[in-house]
């Protein structure tokens, strides 16, 4: 049994990358959801996009899917810097605002 | 090789006129300093040039980009359609006081929106998943940045906070999806992963979630319920110019991206049965998922609409609830549910925009948003006033406007698939928005205005806009033959 289990970390398949991912997506989809501040907010988005990567990048390492995976790894990577650079912009005007960036704190607009 | 290149560059011109319209725009900003919104009539002369482009493109049928782009009748629908939205708004934002403050910035704002609109051009047309994916991002991210334009007022700032948050998640759960989606069947255009799910994938509660996440990433973009909590805030809290385009153009993309993406990669090829058509992917059945989407939509939109005294709330709301009937249509999936969704969209266009159009005026002129305080605004502004109510009437669905139209053809193919129980809740769900509709028309016309209240006047031009749109939509209702043909011979796409 031991034996076996080193075995298959010692040779990682697509099922250990993909596992990697879910974790990284289900902490990213937790910290979007229970943190109050955007900063963190947007930091849960970019596990949740980054775990969209690492399976693209598993996929187009163990299927037939061949380098179509990593190059749309590439482009995700860079989508993902595009919006945090624009949710930043985004956030310190909100700061300049509002002197807070407290999602809870924030709720002009309701109904 | 590079001839096919080439061929599909020539296929590609009203978004490469539109990219240049943007890079236009930038130079132009830096060199012309003047009061007037000169970036803006560039933003229209590309934009004319692209529905130039567009309308030559009709009658093709072709896949260019080795399968990454589609020029079919129903992608020349969509664009005309954007390119219809995109005049209109820009001609809402020349006209808007709202904007007037930020007149130095004036040419980021004409960026923006020529961004937008290559966005939302390359959704309706994209056939591969990563191109869907960038296009949807590119339309986003503008958009983030135009709702937050108006920078120094504190419901701007906000709504654009909640809309990059909730967009940036629903993109990134999308974005998961369409990864499990790739990795199942080893494929990145519509038509392989068409013929992969026919062929058979083994790991069916895979592809449900990936589906499934999906879902979440397009129901964001048309607001439909669960995912529209950011509609209201967002609407009320943008510049009603950008309000209009996203309750409008961003929505019509969506759902000219959506349609293509369900109808040419879930349809089995043996038949166009209605039981055929889902069965692609066996798990959950996804016609009575997007069934009570549709009706959830229907019933959150209209009741939260009746208790909403913001006019640009409201019509959030009420777009909401138009999301869950034109969704009707693809839950059919037939081309007749498809046909009636395109027409539904065209006659949605035109009393939307108008109904924001009028809204802006009063603000321009009157400086209010509140429902309660258009009371005797019909007897200071008679024309917007009846203008303002027939819109609504048309939003309602009664004649003899257009609106009556599309709600007749989306029902009735919505009964004819059998699908009684979500016609019985679309109806139902009519009657009350009208309470909410007509609640305007009565502040307008039902009271007097206070003595000494001013009479509201508009300069021609303001006047031209409200009679483009006023005239289509009171058209529409009488005269609909031309467009029932459009649709129907729009109702091709590659693949389907």
């Amino acid at each position: 049994m031991d034996v076996l289990m080193i075995q298959s970390f010692a040779e990682p398949g697509l099922t250990h990358f993909l596992i990697v991912s879910a974790i990284l997506f289900s902490l990213g989809i937790m910290a979007v959801l229970s943190r109050r501040n955007t900063i963190m907010v947007l930091m849960g988005v970019e596990l949740i996009l980054n775990s969209a990567n690492i399976n693209f990048i598993a996929f187009s390492r163990f299927t037939e899917l061949s380098l179509d995976g990593q190059m749309i790894g590439l482009f995700v990577i860079i989508i993902a810097a595009a919006e945090a650079a624009v949710a930043l912009a985004i956030v310190l005007n909100v700061y300049n605002r509002f002197k807070t960036i407290n999602l809870d704190e924030i709720s002009l607009l309701k109904g | 090789m590079v001839e096919h290149t080439l061929h599909s560059i020539g296929q590609y011109l009203p978004e490469i006129v539109i990219l240049a319209t943007l890079c236009v725009i930038i130079v132009a900003d830096l060199f012309i300093k003047s009061e007037r919104h000169t970036t803006g009539w560039i933003m229209l002369a590309g934009l004319l040039l692209a529905g130039y482009f567009t309308i030559l493109q009709s009658g093709r049928s072709e896949s260019v980009f080795y399968d990454m782009v589609a020029v079919d009748p129903f992608a020349v629908f969509f664009k005309s359609v954007l390119i219809l939205a995109g005049l209109f708004v820009v001609f809402f934002s020349m006209k808007s006081l709202e904007l007037e403050n930020y007149k130095s910035r004036i040419g980021e704002y004409y960026m923006l929106l020529a961004g937008m609109m290559l966005g939302m051009l390359m959704m309706v047309g994209s056939t591969n998943l990563l191109l869907m994916f960038l296009a949807l991002e590119i339309t986003s991210i503008s958009s983030y940045v135009l709702v937050g334009f108006t920078k120094k007022s504190l419901r701007s700032s906000e709504s654009s906070m909640k809309y990059i948050i909730y967009g940036a998640v629903s993109s990134g759960v999308m974005l998961y999806g369409i990864s499990l989606l790739v990795g199942v069947t080893s494929a990145t255009d519509i038509y392989a992963i068409n013929k992969a799910l026919v062929a058979g994938v083994d790991q069916t509660l895979i592809l449900n979630i990936a589906v499934l996440m999906i879902i979440v990433g397009l129901g964001f973009k048309i607001a439909i319920v669960p995912f529209h909590f950011w509609a209201p805030d967002v609407y009320e809290g943008a510049p009603i110019t950008i309000a209009a385009l996203l309750a409008v153009a961003s929505k019509i993309a969506a759902f000219g991206m959506m349609i293509r993406f369900f109808s040419v990669t879930f349809i089995d090829s043996a038949g166009f049965s209605a039981a055929g058509v889902w069965s692609a992917i066996d798990g959950i059945h996804w016609d009575i998922l997007l069934g009570g989407m549709a009706a959830l939509a229907m019933i959150v939109g209209n009741l939260t609409a009746l208790r909403q005294d913001n006019i640009k709330r409201m019509l959030a709301y009420s777009s909401i609830a138009h999301a869950g009937y034109i969704l009707m249509g693809l839950v059919i999936l037939t081309s007749e549910g498809l046909t009636a969704i395109l027409i539904y969209l065209f006659i949605y266009l035109f009393m939307n925009l108008g109904a924001f159009y009028v809204a802006m005026l009063f603000m321009n002129k009157a400086g209010t948003e509140s429902i309660e305080e258009y009371k005797g605004l019909g007897f200071r502004a008679p024309l917007a006033g009846v203008a303002l109510t027939i819109f609504l009437v048309s939003l309602t669905g009664l004649p003899p406007t257009g609106g009556l139209v599309a709600k007749l053809y989306i029902f009735g193919a919505a009964i004819s698939a059998g699908w009684i129980w979500l016609v019985v809740i679309a109806g139902i769900t009519t009657v009350i928005s009208l309470f909410y509709y007509i609640r305007v028309v009565r502040n307008m016309f039902f009271f007097k205005p206070e003595d000494d209240a001013p009479e509201l006047t508009f300069d021609l031009t303001s006047k031209l806009i409200l009679f483009a749109l006023l005239i289509p939509t009171l058209l529409l209702g009488i005269y609909f033959a031309p467009l029932l043909e459009f649709a129907k011979s729009s109702m091709s796409m590659i693949g389907f």
